[in-house]
C-alpha cells in the first residue's frame, strides 16, 4: 500500500490503527499538522486528501491507499510561502500559531469549494455562483477554532486572498 | 556585566520617546509569523527525539479515596508495553501561577473525577493508549455521599477579610436609586489549542525537558521540587507554546510523569494530554456567585457599592478566582462591602483562566450599573463617567494613569452610541431584535521582576535572551523592537532568543506582565549598553543618537565595537512604586446584537473596545491581544460553560464539542481603538498590560445589549437561548 504526501509516495505498512495525523506526524515527522482535539473538534489537523479538506485524526492512515495528501509543508515553505501563508504574516491571522496550518490548508480548500459553487448556510442561492463574503469565509472556516481569538484577523488574511483569486 | 533598576518612583524620562530608530510601537509583522505559517515553528510535541517511548495518563475513575492497586501485569504484557509508572513523585493536580513547589502528590490519593493517578509507558502512541485503557486499577473510594461536590450546598469559608467602609446597608435605604442584584456565572476552561505536552529525557544526571509552558522561570522550581532534582540539574525549554490563558502557568501532570519516566527507564518519554485529560486535569474557572449592590444619590453619584462572591476550588488550594478584583477601584462610593468566599468542593483544581476575577466579576458589575442606569433615568456612558474617581476609593492612592473617561467618549463616538432615552424593542428586522450595550472595562497592572540578556554583537546585530515565553502574545516581537530602538537597529537586525532555562530568568507570561516585565529587563540592559557606547564616543549617553547601525554622522556601530561583543543583563524589579500608585488598565466596550424572537438566540452583530494601557510597543500585536479579549467576551456571554454531573463531580463537557468556544462565524466586525498614553509609574517603558483588559467586561456590554433588544434582563452568564427566552417579558 503507498501513499502520495506532498508529491512523495510513502509506504503504509504500519499499525492499522495509526491516524493519518499520527502518520504524518510520527511516522513521517511532517509534524507541521497539529493535534489538537484527536477528535474532529478543533480543525488544526486539516490536511488536503485528493484537494479536499478533512480531519487528519478522523481517518485512518491505512484507508489512504493511493491517495494523494498535502499538508502545511506542500503549500509553501519557509523561503517560499504560498500567498494565503504570506497574507496570514502580514495580517497577524493568528496569535500561538497553534491552529495556523490548520487554517491555512483549510482555507486553501475552502477556496476551491467556493470557486467549484458548493453553496454553504451563508449562501442565499444554492445556485449559481459564490461570493466569497465575510459572511461566507466565516460560516465555511467555523470548523477550525482559534481560542487566541484571531479569527478577525484570519477573515482579513483569507478575504484578500480570497478577492484576488476568486473575482 | 548586570544593570539592575529597581523601579521605587515614576520613570519620567521617557527614554523610548526620546530614540531615533523609529520601530517602537509600530505595526511590524512577527519575526516568528514565518515559521508559524508554513508548519515549522517546533512546539513540544513536535520535537524528534530518538528512541523515544510515547506515555499516556490514566485518570481516576472516583471523586476522592485511594488508589488501593494498580495490576501492571495486566497490561504488561500488551505488544509493545513497557512500563506502568505509578511513582509518588506522580502528581495529582497541576501547580498554580507561581507556585514555586511541587504541586499536590502522590497521584496515588485522589481528590477529583478524572485525576491523573498513573503513566503508561511503551514503545508506540497506539500501544500505550489502548494499554492505558485496559489497565486495572482498583480503588478505596469515600462514599459519595460525604463528598462535598456543589458549592449551593457547601459552607463557604470567607477568603480575607474584605473591604468594609461606611455603612452599606445605610446608604442603600437613603439613596435615590439602587440596585440588590444576584448573578451567577458558570466556569470557563482555557482551552488553549495546544494540548499540555512534555518530552523529557534523562542522561543519567540532568534532565532536558521540552514542555509547554508559560513561567518557567517559576516551572523549573516547581519541577526541582516535585523530583527532588536540583534546579541546576534541569534544562525547561518552551521555545514556542500553543496558547497558554492560565492554563500552564504552573508545572502540570504529564511534564512530571514524562520526567519519572524518562529518569526510572532510562529513556527518552513523551507525554502528550489527550483534549479530554486537558479540561480534566488542568484548571477551570470557578463558577461564581455574586451579588452587586450599587446605591447612588439622584444624579447617579454612587454612594453606596457592594459586591460579594462566592467561588470554589479543592481543599488545599490556595487560588481564589479574585472576582472583586476591579470593583475595588473602579468606581467611587463612601460606603463599599466587598467579599469574597471560598466553597471547598471536589471538582477538578480551580485556577487561572484568562483574566482571572475580572473575567466574571466586571461582567456582573456592568450588567448591574446597567439596571442602575436604567433606574436612574442616566445614559449608560454618563453614569460610568459621573462615577471615575479620583484616587483609590479604599486604599487613597492616587492612579498612576486613567483613561476610562477618554476610553468611554472615543470609544461611544466612534460606535455611534446613541444618548437618548433607552428603551427596549425599539428596532425589529424580521424576527430577530436589535439592540446596543456598553460596559466598561478595567484590569490591574502586574508587573514582575525579570532579566534579560542583550549583546551588541561586533558585526552590528544584536541579540536578545532571556527564558521569557512567547505564548502568542507576540514577545518575539517586541523585545525585538525595544531593543532595535534603544540600539538604533532595524528589527532584522535582533534576534531574539526565548524559551530556555539556560537563559536569565524572565518574568513569564501571565497576568498580563510579560510585556512591561521583561521588556523593562530589555530596555535596563539596553540603557547601559547605550552608557558605554557613549563612553567609547565621548560623549554623555543623552546625547548619543543610534540609527541604522550608526552612532552619528558617519560613525558606524561596528567600527566603534572594533571586533569586541559587549553584554549586559538587565534586571529590572518594581519597587515601592507598587505601594505608592494604583496602576491598572481601563476601557470600554460598546457591542450591537440581535435577539432572535422565536428561539432566543442571541447573535452579536458588531463590537468595539476602546483600551488605555500605556505605551503600544506594537500596534499590531497589541491590536491582536484586544481582539483575542474581546473574542473571548463573546464566549463568556453566550457559550461558554463547565457542566459538572451532580452526581459525582466529574466534568462532563470535556471536549471541544461539547465546551462552546467561539468559532469564526460567531465572531463580527471588531473595531479595536488604542487610547495611547505614558504611564511613567507602570514601568520604565510606559507600558502596561493589554493580554486580558479586553475581557473584563465585554460579556457584560453583551447582556446590556441582549436588553435593549428584546427586554430580558439575565442574570446568569452564558446567556444561552433558553435562557434568554425564559426571561423574554411578554
Amino acid at each position: 500500500m503507498a501513499i502520495t504526501i506532498n508529491g512523495q509516495e510513502h509506504d503504509l505498512s504500519g499499525d492499522p490503527r495509526t491516524t493519518l495525523l499520527d502518520y504524518l506526524r510520527d511516522d513521517l515527522r511532517l509534524t507541521g499538522t497539529k493535534k489538537g482535539c484527536d477528535h474532529g473538534q478543533c480543525g488544526a489537523c486539516t490536511v488536503l486528501v485528493n484537494g479536499m479538506r478533512i480531519n487528519s485524526c478522523l481517518t485512518l492512515a491505512v484507508m489512504h491507499d493511493g491517495d494523494s495528501i498535502t499538508t502545511i509543508e506542500g503549500l509553501g515553505s519557509l523561503g517560499s510561502p504560498s500567498t494565503l501563508q504570506k497574507a496570514f504574516v502580514e495580517h497577524d491571522g493568528y496569535q500561538c500559531g497553534f491552529c495556523t496550518p490548520g487554517q491555512i490548508c483549510s482555507a486553501t480548500a475552502m477556496m476551491a469549494e467556493i470557486r467549484a459553487g458548493w453553496p454553504s448556510d451563508a449562501s442565499e442561492e444554492l445556485e449559481g455562483p459564490i461570493g466569497a463574503t465575510s459572511e461566507e469565509i466565516r460560516e465555511r472556516m467555523s470548523g477550525n477554532l482559534c481560542r487566541c481569538g484571531a479569527y478577525a484577523n484570519i477573515l482579513a488574511a483569507i478575504g484578500e486572498v480570497a478577492e484576488e483569486e476568486l473575482s | 556585566m548586570t544593570a539592575h533598576l529597581k523601579q521605587d518612583k515614576p520613570d519620567t524620562r521617557n527614554l523610548l520617546d526620546k530614540m531615533r530608530q523609529g520601530v517602537i510601537g509600530k505595526p511590524l509583522s512577527r519575526p516568528d509569523g514565518p515559521a508559524k505559517v508554513s508548519g515549522t515553528a517546533p512546539y513540544t510535541a513536535d520535537h524528534a527525539v530518538e528512541n523515544c517511548l510515547e506515555g499516556v495518563l490514566v485518570t481516576a475513575t472516583i471523586v476522592r479515596g485511594e488508589v488501593a492497586d494498580i495490576d501492571a501485569q495486566s497490561v504488561l504484557t500488551m505488544p509493545g508495553v513497557v512500563a506502568v509508572i505509578d511513582d509518588e513523585r506522580l502528581t495529582a493536580r497541576a501547580a498554580q501561577g507561581g507556585a514555586d513547589e511541587a504541586p499536590e502528590q502522590p497521584a496515588r490519593k485522589v481528590g477529583y473525577f478524572g485525576q491523573p493517578i498513573a503513566l503508561v509507558v511503551a514503545e508506540s502512541f497506539e500501544e500505550a493508549r489502548d494499554a492505558a485503557k485496559q489497565l486495572k486499577v482498583d480503588y478505596r473510594a469515600d462514599d459519595l455521599s460525604d463528598i462535598p461536590l456543589d458549592p449551593v450546598q457547601t459552607d463557604p469559608e470567607p477568603q480575607d477579610d474584605g473591604t468594609r467602609q461606611g455603612d452599606l446597608a445605610h446608604a442603600m435605604t437613603s439613596a435615590a436609586h439602587s440596585v440588590d442584584l444576584t448573578y451567577r456565572t458558570e466556569g470557563h476552561a482555557s482551552a488553549a489549542m495546544e494540548p499540555h505536552a512534555a518530552i523529557a529525557e534523562w542522561d543519567g544526571k540532568r534532565l532536558t525537558v521540552h514542555a509547554s509552558l508559560q513561567m518557567l522561570n517559576h516551572n523549573i522550581i516547581e519541577l526541582a521540587d516535585a523530583l527532588d532534582v536540583k534546579e541546576e540539574d534541569i534544562r525547561l525549554i518552551s521555545r514556542y507554546v500553543g496558547g497558554g490563558f492560565g492554563s500552564k502557568l504552573g508545572i502540570s501532570e504529564e511534564t512530571v510523569a514524562a520526567c519519572v519516566a524518562a529518569m526510572e527507564l532510562g529513556r527518552p518519554v513523551r507525554v502528550v494530554m489527550s483534549r479530554q485529560q486537558v479540561f480534566q486535569c488542568i484548571m477551570r474557572r470557578s463558577e461564581t456567585k455574586q451579588r452587586l449592590r450599587l446605591a447612588a444619590d439622584g444624579d447617579g453619584k454612587l454612594i453606596g457599592f457592594g459586591h460579594e462572591a462566592r467561588v470554589s476550588n479543592l481543599p488545599g488550594e490556595d487560588f481564589a478566582e479574585p472576582v472583586l478584583q476591579s470593583s475595588e477601584f473602579l468606581y467611587a462610593a463612601e460606603n463599599r462591602l466587598l467579599q469574597l468566599e471560598v466553597a471547598r468542593i471536589h471538582r477538578m483544581t480551580a485556577g487561572s483562566v484568562r483574566a482571572p476575577g475580572e473575567a466574571v466579576g466586571m461582567p456582573a458589575l456592568e450588567a448591574a450599573m446597567d439596571v442602575l442606569a436604567e433606574k436612574a433615568g442616566i445614559d449608560p456612558v454618563e453614569l460610568r463617567l459621573r462615577n471615575i474617581p479620583d484616587k483609590h476609593p479604599s486604599e487613597g492612592l492616587p492612579f498612576s494613569s486613567h483613561k476610562l473617561a477618554e476610553c468611554l467618549k472615543q470609544g461611544a463616538e466612534a460606535f455611534g452610541w446613541d444618548s437618548g432615552p433607552r428603551k427596549p424593542r425599539q428596532r425589529r428586522e424580521g424576527e430577530w431584535w436589535i439592540g446596543t450595550g456598553m460596559a466598561s472595562a478595567a484590569r490591574v497592572h502586574n508587573i514582575e521582576e525579570a532579566k534579560a540578556r542583550v549583546t551588541l554583537k561586533a558585526d552590528g546585530t544584536a541579540l536578545v535572551e532571556t527564558d521569557m515565553t512567547d505564548i502568542g502574545t507576540g514577545t518575539y516581537s517586541i523585545l525585538g523592537q525595544i531593543a532595535g530602538e534603544m540600539l538604533g537597529l532595524p528589527v532584522e537586525k535582533v534576534l531574539v532568543e526565548l524559551g530556555d532555562t539556560r537563559l536569565p530568568r524572565g518574568s513569564g507570561s501571565g497576568g498580563s506582565w510579560g510585556a512591561a516585565s521583561v521588556g523593562s529587563a530589555v530596555f535596563v540592559a539596553c540603557n547601559r549598553l547605550r552608557e558605554r557606547l557613549a563612553g567609547k564616543v565621548g560623549i554623555a549617553a543623552d546625547d548619543l543618537v543610534l540609527k541604522d547601525g550608526t552612532a552619528g554622522n558617519d560613525l558606524r556601530l561596528t567600527d566603534l565595537l572594533d571586533g569586541e561583543d559587549l553584554c549586559e543583563e538587565g534586571h529590572y524589579e518594581p519597587g515601592e512604586i507598587e505601594d505608592d500608585y494604583t496602576a491598572a488598565g481601563f476601557g470600554a466596550f460598546f457591542a450591537q446584537v440581535r435577539v432572535n424572537r422565536f428561539t432566543g438566540e442571541t447573535r452579536v452583530d458588531r463590537m468595539l473596545g476602546a483600551f488605555g494601557f500605556g505605551r503600544v510597543l506594537n500596534e499590531k500585536t497589541a491590536r491582536s491581544q484586544c481582539l483575542g479579549g474581546i473574542t473571548w467576551s463573546i464566549g463568556a456571554a453566550l457559550t461558554e460553560s463547565l457542566l459538572f454531573d451532580p452526581v459525582d463531580g466529574h466534568l462532563v463537557n470535556c471536549d471541544l464539542a461539547e465546551y462552546h468556544v467561539p468559532v469564526h462565524r460567531d465572531i463580527p466586525d471588531v473595531e479595536v481603538i488604542m487610547v495611547e498614553e505614558r504611564d511613567p509609574a507602570a514601568s520604565p517603558i510606559q507600558a502596561k498590560g493589554i493580554g486580558e483588559l479586553g475581557m473584563c467586561g465585554g460579556a457584560g456590554a453583551i447582556a446590556n445589549a441582549i436588553y435593549d433588544a428584546c427586554g430580558a434582563r439575565l442574570f446568569e452568564f452564558p446567556m444561552t437561548p433558553d435562557r434568554v427566552l425564559s426571561a423574554l417579558p411578554e
